[in-house]
């Protein structure tokens, strides 16, 4: 049987982890809000960017540009993006089992894989495995920047033109509301589909066309332009991706939290009826102590 | 934000100038002109399709007899008859750049332009010094306008 004193240590300790664990709900969710302002007020930007090469790709012939060709060979690239920081439920240990479930299933399939993580949890968890790692960002989303997306677009095309890899894959958390987070695998290099942001096979460019009939002006020519801007289009693509995973953490976390908060509390309560009637019966006993050496007395 | 040509009164521009991180500017302006890669250009309302990328520059707008300054770090524009759509990396309004800071950037810019170095080393000090003397020129159309 614990004692009256280790019992109210005990309650001490867990009210000071529910404190905590409030707090980092709270902050939580306000990083929440914030990353989520962060994703709509990215949104016009993207959108009109993918506009405008949509109009350029039209024009030009996209075959030519080496982002949009599909090559024939067997190197795959998968970019990992976890969060830095732990404490938010499931949310890397779901990333990491489909990304390991995903790298398994091509490299039987005789592909050359390779691995690239954004985000210190992934970074950890593969250098502890036998993948190879190809490019790390740790510790990106305490401040995340457009930068960032920048830095990581520009090396990624990079290497894709150099051919390290044949083609890009990103597994992320989607956001999809403040309880529900979805792993997504999707395909960014070659860009296949202009048409949704989500890449999926939309419908043929049907509102697109008419606005594109009037002759355009290009400067510099159209190739030069797509040279440029269809870079700039996967850096908006990347920059989205690590939105989201942003906002999926915070919001993974506050449900981790909160559900944290619930539980220390039930404890609490628990242990503190355990105490209550541990107490009693010391009280009862010591009461039955004195009434016995009372009756001794007489 | 107006999605098609036919919602802009007549006579009127839609501009609007995008980041990545917002949108900055969304008005029906009579006239626009923007630092392009091969020349400075002016749109007027039925301009003809027009798309390009931009240099460091001046972003200039007139509302009516208003004038409105920004300062634009590359990007693009899409010019169609009736909008004018701005993808910049990086954009401010005059109003918004901080004078003093703008100075002290073009300081430290010539700084380390003069202090020498690696090539790349001085380019990157070059262009950083071309971005600050641009703030401090926008800021000062600002600070100008406020005094007449």
């Amino acid at each position: 049987m614990p004692s009256l004193q280790s019992l109210r240590r005990k309650i001490a300790s867990v009210k000071n982890t529910q404190k905590i664990t409030k707090a980092m709900k709270m902050v939580a969710a306000a990083k929440l809000k914030r990353a989520q302002d962060r994703i709509l007020s990215s949104r016009p930007y993207a959108h009109q960017l993918r506009d405008v090469v949509r109009h350029l790709a039209e024009r030009a012939s996209p075959i030519s540009h080496p982002l949009l060709r599909k090559r024939e060979g067997h190197k795959t690239e998968l970019l990992v993006i976890t969060s830095d920081r732990g404490l938010c439920g499931a949310f890397n240990a779901n990333i990491l089992r489909q990304a390991t479930e995903f790298l398994r299933e091509h490299a039987e399939q005789g592909e050359q894989v390779r691995v690239s993580a954004a985000g210190r949890k992934g970074c950890d968890f593969f250098r502890r495995r036998t993948w190879t790692i190809r490019q790390e960002w740790p510790g990106i989303f305490d401040r995340l920047s457009f930068e960032h997306a920048l830095d990581m677009g520009q090396d990624i095309i990079q290497h894709y033109n150099d051919g390290t890899f044949d083609q890009l894959y990103v597994v992320y958390n989607e956001f999809k509301s403040v309880m529900q987070q979805r792993v997504v695998v999707e395909k960014l290099l070659p860009i296949e589909s202009l048409d949704e942001e989500t890449g999926g096979p939309g419908p043929e460019r049907s509102e697109g066309t008419p606005k594109a009939v009037g002759a355009y002006l290009f400067e510099p020519d159209e190739h030069e332009l797509l040279e440029t801007l269809l870079p700039k289009h996967f850096q908006v693509q990347a920059f989205r991706v690590l939105l989201e995973s942003a906002a999926a953490e915070q919001a993974a976390r506050m449900t981790a939290m909160d559900g944290a908060t619930r539980n220390a509390g039930e404890l609490i309560q628990k242990v503190t009826l355990f105490y209550n009637k541990t107490r009693q019966a010391a009280i009862t006993k010591e009461l039955m102590d004195i009434v016995g050496g009372a009756e001794a007395l007489k | 934000m107006a999605e098609t040509g036919h919602t802009v009164p007549s006579g009127k521009l839609l501009l609007e100038v995008v980041t990545p991180d917002k949108l900055l500017v969304s008005e029906y302006v009579d006239q626009v002109s923007a630092p392009g890669a091969e020349g400075d250009f002016g749109v007027l309302p039925g301009h003809c399709h027009f798309l390009t990328t931009l240099r460091i520059g001046e972003l200039h707008y007139r509302i009516g007899e208003a004038e409105h300054y920004m300062s634009v770090l590359w990007g693009f524009v899409d010019v169609t008859p009736r909008k004018v759509t701005v993808l910049a990396e990086v954009a401010e309004k005059a109003e918004d750049i901080d004078v003093d800071r703008a100075h002290a950037a073009v300081a430290k810019a010539e700084e380390r332009l003069e202090r020498g170095g690696l090539p790349s080393e001085v380019e990157e000090a070059r262009v950083s010094l071309e971005k600050a003397r641009l703030r401090e020129k926008v800021a000062e159309r600002r600070k100008k306008q406020g005094h007449a």
